[in-house]
C-alpha cells in the first residue's frame, strides 16, 4: 500500500539527525505562525507563489538560494569539525554512513539547490529589464520552472529525515551507486530530485534563450545588450546543450536501479566508465553555467562602480562564446587516471588550458576597466576585487590539474577540493552576493546595510583562504578526498586551520543573516527613491525600485551600450505624451499544482509507491491540460492605471 | 507615438480586437521558436541515447545480439507507418492553412491512427523479446536498444496523446485561438521523431542486423 | 585602503606558506620514486609558468583598486575609455604564449607519464596483480606465486609493473610518494609502471571513494633491497595460507581496517578470473592488456 515506505525509516536512533530535522521543523513552524499572526497567507498566495512574473519568480529562486546554502554549510562545519576531531583511533562524532551522506549532499545541494537557484534567480530578476522587456518570453513556464525546482529542495530536504540519502558523492559513480551497493533510499533521492530540477532548469534555458533572441527592446542589438545578458544567454544556451545529457544518465541508472538494466553495472555487459563520461559531459557545462552569470555581474559592477565603461566590450562577449564553445570538449579532465591513454588525455588537457585563454581575457577587461576609473568600494565592488585575486589562483589551480601528469598526483585529492571551492566561491558564490547586494535595491525598494555587508565580505574573504588554502596543502601532502577519518599526524594541524577557516565564514554568514534582518527593520530609512542608487548604467535603473509589475510603461529605445547612461546624459526619460494598455499575464495556481503533483510523483517513485506515482504524473498531466484548456490567461492594463502608477512613483 | 514591439506585449491600436490578433501572431511566432529550442534539446537527449547504444551496442554477455532478435521486414512495416503518418500531418497542417477544420479533423484521425499502429506493433516486438527471455535486464545491449527504441516510442506515444487532445480541441472550439500554434508545435514534434526514427531504423535495425 | 592592501598580502602570504615549508612534510614534494620525481618537477614549471600571468594580475587588481579609488583625485580619470588595441594584443597574446608553451609541456610529459609506459631500466621488472576488494588492497605476485593483503613489497630501482583491477565498485590505486594514480575498475586490467628509488615504508591508498569502509582502505609499500625483497618472498610463503577460490571467496566479503595477511600459495588464475568475471561481450573471457574483458 506503501511501497517501501514505514516508520521505520525514520531514523530515531540518530540524535544529530533528529536534532537537525527539529530544529527545521521548529523554523517552518515560525515562518506558519508568523505568515498566520500576520495575516499573510493571501498576500503570499497571491504575490508570489501563484505569480508570473519574472521579478517575484527571481525573488523566491533566492529565498530557495539562501535557505539551502544555510543547510549546506552546516554540512560542510559537520565535515570540518569531523576532520579536526578524527585523527588515529578516534573515528569522530559522526559515523561513516552519516559522514558519506553529508558530503554527498553537501556537493549536491551546493551545486544544485544553492548555486543553480542563485544565478538563475538573478538572470530572472535583472534580464527582461536590461533588454527593456516586460516579462520573459514564457512567463508561466517560468512559473513550472520554478516549482519543480522547489518540489526537488522538498524531496532533498525529505531525505534527512525520511530514509537517508545518497551515500555516493554527489557524483554518484556506478557500481557504488547501482543497486548491490547502494541498495537503499538515498541514490533514489539523488535521481529524482535532480531529473524533477533538471527539467525545471531546461525548461529556464528555453525560456531565457527566446527572451533574450526575441524581446529586446528596438535598438537594443545583441552587440548592445549589457554583458549580463550575454553571460545568461550563453549560460542557458549551455543548459539547452547540457542538462539534456544529465536527464538521460540519471534515467539510465534510474532503469538500471528499478528495472534491472545493465548500463553501468558490473555485470551483464554494462560500463561504469560510460557513466563517468555522461556524467562529465554534462557536469563540465555546468560549471560555466555557473560562473558565466557571475562573470556578468562582475562587469556590471565592475563598470558601475568605476563610473566607466566596461573594457573591451566585444572582446568579453567573444571570449564568453569562446568559452561556451569550449566548455564542450574538456569533459575528460575530470577523469584522466581513469587510463584513457596519453593521447585522449593530451587533447583534452590541452583544451582545458586553452579555455583559461578567454577567461584570462576577461579578468584583464575587468581590471582595465577599474583603470583610469573612479573606484567606489561598495559592498558589490569589494565581492568583485576579492573574485579577482581569488578566482585567479583558483584558475592556476585548475590549469595545474589540466596538465595529465600533474593530475596523477592530484586526482580526487584535497588540491582538487580546494581548486573547485576557490573557483566555486570565489568566481560563483563571490558573483552571486555581488549581485545580490547590486540589485537588491532594484529588487525590494531599499538598500542593505552596507556596513554589515562589509563585515560579511571580509569574513568571507578571510575565511574562504583560511578554510582552504590548507587544503591545497594537504592535497600537496597526498590526502584524498572523502575520507571520513585519517592515521597521518602531519595533516592534523592542516585540517584544524580549515575548521578556524570554516567558522570565520559561519561568522560571515551570521552577518549575512543580521544584514537583511536590518536592512529590513530599516527599510523605510533606506529607500531607494530614485531607481538608480549606484549610478548605474543599463536600463533595469530606468525603472523604479520595485519596478511597477508591468516594468515599463513605455518601453525604451535605444541607440547603444550603456542604454541608461545615454538617457541620463541626454536628460533623463522623456515623460510619453500618453500612456497605452499594456498587456500582461495573469497569476496563477497552474504552476504550484505542477510542483506538487511532482513532489508526489518523485517521492512515490522512491518509496516504490507506485499508485501514488501515477496518481501524481496524473496529476501534473491534468494540471497541464486543464491549463491549456483556459483561454483566460492574460489581460490588458487599462491605460489610465498604468498612468496612475507612473504618477505615484515620480 | 506608438512603438512596435517584437514580442507579447504589443503597444500599437488601441482596440482590442486588433491588438489581440497582432499580438497573437507575434505570441505564436514566439512559442513555436521556442518549442523548436526545445526540439533542439531532445535532439541532444537522442543523441546521447545513440551514443550510449554505440558503447553498449556488442556488450552482449553472451546473450542474444542484433543480428539475433531484429526481423527488419516488421520493422519496415513499422516504420512505413510512421512514413505514412508524417505525410498524413502535412496534410493536416495544409487543411489548416485553408481554414478548413473538417478535413484538419480527418487528417489528424488518420495521423492518429498510423500512429497508433507503430505504437502498438512496437509494444508487440518488445512484448515478444521479453517473452522469450531477451528483455532489457539481459544484457548492456538490450538495455540500451531497449531504451533508445523505447524512449522513441515513448515520445510518440506522448505525440499521440496530445493529439488527441488537439482532436478533441479543434472538434469543440474550431480552428481559431490557440489551435494554429499547437497544431504548428505538434507538426515540428511529429516530424521531428519521424526523423529521430529513420535514425534508429538505420543505425541500431539496419546496421545492428548486418 | 590600507584595509585593502593589508588583505591583500594576507592573502599572499597564505600562498606562500606552502611554498615555503618546502618539500620537508609534503609527500607530492618529497617523491622517493622517478615517476614521481618527474610529475613534481611538472607541477613546478606549470605553476611557474603561470605566476608569470598570475602575480602581476594579482598586483594590478590591489594596485588598480588602490590607486583608482574614487577618493584619489590625483589619478586619471577617463570614464569613455573602453578600448586599447595595445592591451587587447597582450591580453590575448600572453596568455596564448604561455598556454602554448604549456600546451608543449603536455604533450610531451603525458606521453612520457602514461601510466602504461614502461620505466626504462636495466633491472628486470616485477609484475603484481593488484585486486581493490571491500575495503582493503590484494596484491598477487605471479611469479612469486604469493599473495599479501594491505602490504606490497618490492626491490629499490626496479621497475614494478601494476596490473590493477577491482572486485566491487571502482577505487584508485594510489602511493602519493612514488607517482601516478590509476583507477581500479571491474572488468577492467589497468596497468601501472612505478619506480621506487629510495629504500622506504611508503603510505598507500584508493583515491577513489569507494563505500563506508573506505576511509580504512589504506595499504603499506615497502620499497626492500633486493636481499629484503627475498626475506619478504619467503616470509609470505611461509604463511600456511593458500589463495585459492574458497579462500578468496571469504576475503572477498566485505570487510574494514584488515590486518596485513600473507599468502603462502595462490591459483595463478585467480587474478584473469576475477577479471573475466566481468566479461562484456561473449561467453569466454579474454584477459588482454590493457583492455577490459570482451
Amino acid at each position: 500500500m506503501l511501497g517501501n515506505l514505514s516508520l521505520s525509516v525514520i531514523p530515531f536512533d540518530q540524535p544529530i539527525i533528529i536534532g537537525a530535522v527539529a530544529f527545521m521543523i521548529l523554523g517552518g513552524l515560525a515562518v506558519v505562525g508568523g505568515l498566520t499572526y500576520f495575516a499573510k497567507w493571501k498576500w503570499l498566495w497571491t504575490e508570489y507563489l501563484t505569480s508570473v512574473d519574472h521579478k517575484k519568480i527571481g525573488v523566491m529562486y533566492i529565498v530557495i538560494a539562501l535557505v539551502m546554502l544555510l543547510r549546506g554549510f552546516v554540512d560542510a562545519v559537520m565535515m570540518r569539525t569531523q576532520l579536526a576531531l578524527s585523527y588515529g583511533p578516534d573515528h569522530g562524532y559522526l559515523p561513516a554512513h552519516h559522514y558519506d551522506q553529508v558530503f554527498s549532499a553537501h556537493g549536491v545541494i551546493m551545486i544544485f539547490f544553492v548555486a543553480m537557484p542563485f544565478v538563475i534567480g538573478l538572470m530572472n530578476i535583472v534580464v527582461p529589464l536590461q533588454i527593456g522587456a516586460r516579462d520573459v518570453a514564457f512567463p508561466f513556464l517560468n512559473s513550472i520552472s520554478l516549482w519543480l525546482t522547489t518540489a526537488a529542495v522538498v524531496l532533498v530536504n525529505l531525505s534527512l529525515f525520511i530514509g537517508e540519502f545518497a551515500m555516493t558523492g554527489w557524483t554518484a559513480y556506478p557500481p557504488l551507486s547501482e543497486l548491490p551497493y547502494s541498495p537503499g533510499v538515498g541514490v533514489d533521492y539523488y535521481i529524482w530530485a535532480l531529473q524533477i530540477g533538471g527539467v525545471g532548469s531546461l525548461l529556464t534555458g528555453v525560456n531565457f534563450f527566446v527572451t533574450i533572441i526575441k524581446m529586446r527592446a528596438p535598438g537594443m542589438k545583441l552587440m548592445n545588450m549589457p554583458i549580463f545578458c550575454w553571460t545568461a544567454l550563453c549560460a542557458n544556451m549551455l543548459i539547452l546543450g547540457a542538462f539534456p545529457i544529465l536527464t538521460v544518465t540519471l534515467a539510465l541508472l534510474g532503469l538500471d536501479r528499478y528495472v534491472g538494466m545493465h548500463f553501468f553495472t558490473n555485470d551483464q555487459g554494462g560500463e561504469p566508465m560510460l557513466y563517468v563520461n555522461l556524467f562529465w559531459a554534462w557536469g563540465h557545462p555546468e560549471v560555466y553555467i555557473l560562473i558565466l552569470p557571475a562573470f556578468g555581474v562582475f562587469s556590471e559592477v565592475a563598470a558601475t562602480f568605476s563610473g566607466k565603461r566596461l573594457f573591451g566590450y566585444v572582446s568579453m562577449v567573444w571570449a564568453t562564446l569562446a568559452i561556451t564553445v569550449l566548455s564542450f570538449i574538456v569533459w575528460l579532465h575530470h577523469f584522466f587516471t581513469m587510463g584513457a591513454g596519453a593521447d585522449v588525455n593530451t587533447f583534452f588537457g590541452i583544451a582545458t588550458m586553452i579555455i583559461a585563454v578567454p577567461t584570462g581575457v576577461k579578468i584583464f577587461n575587468w581590471l582595465f576597466t577599474m583603470y583610469r576609473g573612479r573606484v567606489r568600494f561598495a559592498t558589490p565592488m569589494l565581492w568583485t576585487i576579492g573574485f579577482i585575486v581569488t578566482f585567479t589562483i583558483g584558475g592556476m589551480s585548475g590549469v595545474l590539474m589540466a596538465m595529465p601528469g600533474a593530475d596523477f598526483l592530484l586526482h580526487n585529492s584535497l588540491f582538487l577540493i580546494a581548486h573547485f571551492h576557490n573557483v566555486i566561491i570565489g568566481g560563483v558564490l563571490f558573483g552571486a552576493f555581488a549581485g545580490f547586494a547590486y540589485w537588491f535595491p532594484k529588487a525590494t525598494g531599499f538598500t542593505l546595510d552596507e556596513r554589515i555587508g562589509k563585515a560579511a565580505f571580509w569574513c568571507w574573504l578571510i575565511g574562504f583562504y583560511v578554510a582552504f588554502m590548507p587544503l591545497y596543502v594537504l592535497g600537496f601532502m597526498g590526502m584524498t578526498r572523502r575520507l571520513d577519518h585519517y592515521d597521518n599526524p602531519a595533516w592534523r594541524p592542516w585540517l584544524a586551520v580549515a575548521a578556524l577557516g570554516v567558522a570565520i565564514v559561519a561568522l560571515g554568514i551570521f552577518f549575512q543573516i543580521l544584514q537583511i534582518v536590518v536592512s529590513v527593520r530599516n527599510r523605510a530609512k533606506n529607500r531607494d527613491a530614485t531607481g538608480d542608487p549606484w549610478n548605474g548604467r543599463s536600463l533595469e535603473w530606468a525603472t523604479a525600485s520595485p519596478p511597477p509589475f508591468y516594468n515599463f510603461a513605455e518601453v525604451p529605445v535605444v541607440t547603444g551600450r550603456d542604454a541608461f547612461t545615454t538617457i541620463k546624459e541626454q536628460g533623463g526619460p522623456a515623460r510619453p505624451a500618453q500612456f497605452e494598455d499594456i498587456h500582461m499575464p495573469r497569476n496563477t495556481a497552474a504552476g504550484v499544482f505542477v510542483g506538487g503533483f511532482s513532489l508526489i510523483l518523485g517521492f512515490a517513485l522512491i518509496w516504490h509507491i507506485w499508485w501514488m506515482a501515477v496518481a501524481g504524473a496524473l496529476g501534473v498531466f491534468a494540471t497541464l491540460l486543464v491549463r491549456a484548456s483556459n483561454d483566460d490567461v492574460d489581460y490588458y492594463v487599462p491605460r489610465a492605471e498604468v498612468a496612475r502608477i507612473e504618477r505615484s512613483h515620480s | 507615438m506608438s512603438i512596435d514591439l517584437p514580442g507579447q506585449y504589443s503597444l500599437t491600436a488601441p482596440k482590442p480586437a486588433a491588438h489581440g490578433r497582432h499580438d497573437h501572431a507575434e505570441a505564436d511566432a514566439a512559442t513555436v521558436f521556442g518549442f523548436w529550442i526545445y526540439i533542439m534539446t531532445d535532439c541532444i537527449l537522442f543523441a546521447t541515447l545513440f551514443a550510449t547504444f554505440a558503447v553498449l551496442r556488442d556488450n552482449a554477455a553472451g546473450g542474444p545480439t542484433g543480428k539475433d532478435v531484429f526481423e527488419l521486414p516488421y520493422v519496415l512495416k513499422e516504420t512505413i507507418c510512421l512514413l505514412i503518418s508524417s505525410v498524413t500531418y502535412g496534410f493536416a497542417m495544409l487543411a489548416l492553412y485553408r481554414n478548413a477544420p473538417k478535413q484538419v479533423l480527418a487528417w489528424l484521425a488518420a495521423t492518429f491512427l498510423f500512429g497508433l499502429a507503430f505504437v502498438g506493433m512496437e509494444v508487440y516486438e518488445f512484448h515478444r523479446l521479453v517473452m522469450e527471455g531477451f528483455g532489457p535486464d539481459r544484457s548492456a545491449f538490450l538495455s540500451s536498444f531497449f531504451t533508445l527504441v523505447g524512449t522513441h516510442g515513448l515520445h510518440v506515444a506522448c505525440g499521440l496523446i496530445w493529439m488527441a487532445v488537439m482532436i478533441y480541441q479543434v472538434a469543440r472550439l474550431g480552428l481559431g485561438g490557440s489551435a494554429t500554434r499547437r497544431l504548428s508545435c505538434l507538426s515540428l514534434f511529429w516530424h521531428f521523431l519521424d526523423i529521430v526514427w529513420i535514425c534508429v531504423f538505420t543505425i541500431v535495425y539496419l546496421i545492428g542486423s548486418v | 585602503m590600507g584595509q585593502k592592501l593589508g588583505a591583500g598580502l594576507l592573502r599572499a602570504a597564505a600562498l606562500c606558506l606552502p611554498v615555503s615549508l618546502g618539500g620537508c612534510e609534503m609527500a607530492l614534494f618529497d617523491p622517493q620514486g622517478q615517476i614521481g620525481a618527474e610529475e613534481k618537477n611538472l607541477i613546478l614549471i606549470a605553476v611557474g609558468l603561470m605566476l608569470l600571468v598570475v602575480i602581476p594580475v594579482i598586483f594590478m587588481a590591489l594596485f588598480f583598486a588602490w590607486r583608482y579609488r574614487a577618493s584619489n583625485d590625483k589619478a586619471t580619470y577617463a570614464p569613455n575609455w573602453d578600448y586599447s588595441s595595445k592591451i587587447e594584443a597582450v591580453v590575448w597574446g600572453a596568455p596564448v604564449l604561455i598556454v602554448i608553451i604549456l600546451g608543449a609541456v603536455c604533450w610531451t610529459s603525458t606521453h612520457a607519464l602514461d601510466p602504461a609506459q614502461p620505466i626504462a631500466s636495466e633491472a628486470k621488472p616485477i609484475d603484481i596483480e593488484v585486486v581493490a576488494l571491500d575495503w582493503k588492497w590484494l596484491f598477487i605476485y605471479p611469479d612469486q606465486r604469493v599473495a599479501s593483503v594491505n602490504e606490497a613489497a618490492f626491490p629499490v630501482d626496479t621497475p614494478v609493473r601494476f596490473d590493477i583491477t577491482s572486485a566491487t565498485v571502482m577505487n584508485s590505486f594510489f602511493i602519493p610518494q612514488l607517482g601516478s594514480q590509476i583507477y581500479a575498475m571491474a572488468g577492467m586490467d589497468s596497468k601501472l609502471y612505478l619506480i621506487a628509488n629510495a629504500a622506504g615504508v611508503y603510505d598507500g591508498e584508493s583515491a577513489n571513494f569507494s563505500g563506508s569502509g573506505f576511509s580504512g582502505m589504506s595499504f603499506k609499500a615497502l620499497a626492500l633491497s633486493n636481499d629484503g625483497f627475498d626475506a619478504w618472498v619467503a616470509k609470505a610463503r611461509q604463511s600456511s595460507a593458500q589463495l585459492g577460490d574458497a579462500a578468496y571467496a571469504a576475503l572477498a566479503k566485505p570487510s574494514e581496517n584488515n590486518p596485513v595477511q600473507y599468502y603462502g600459495e595462490v591459483d595463478p588464475r585467480l587474478f584473469g578470473g576475477i577479471i573475466g568475471e566481468y566479461m562484456k561481450a561473449g561467453m569466454a573471457p579474454i584477459c588482454t592488456g590493457a583492455e577490459s574483458a570482451r
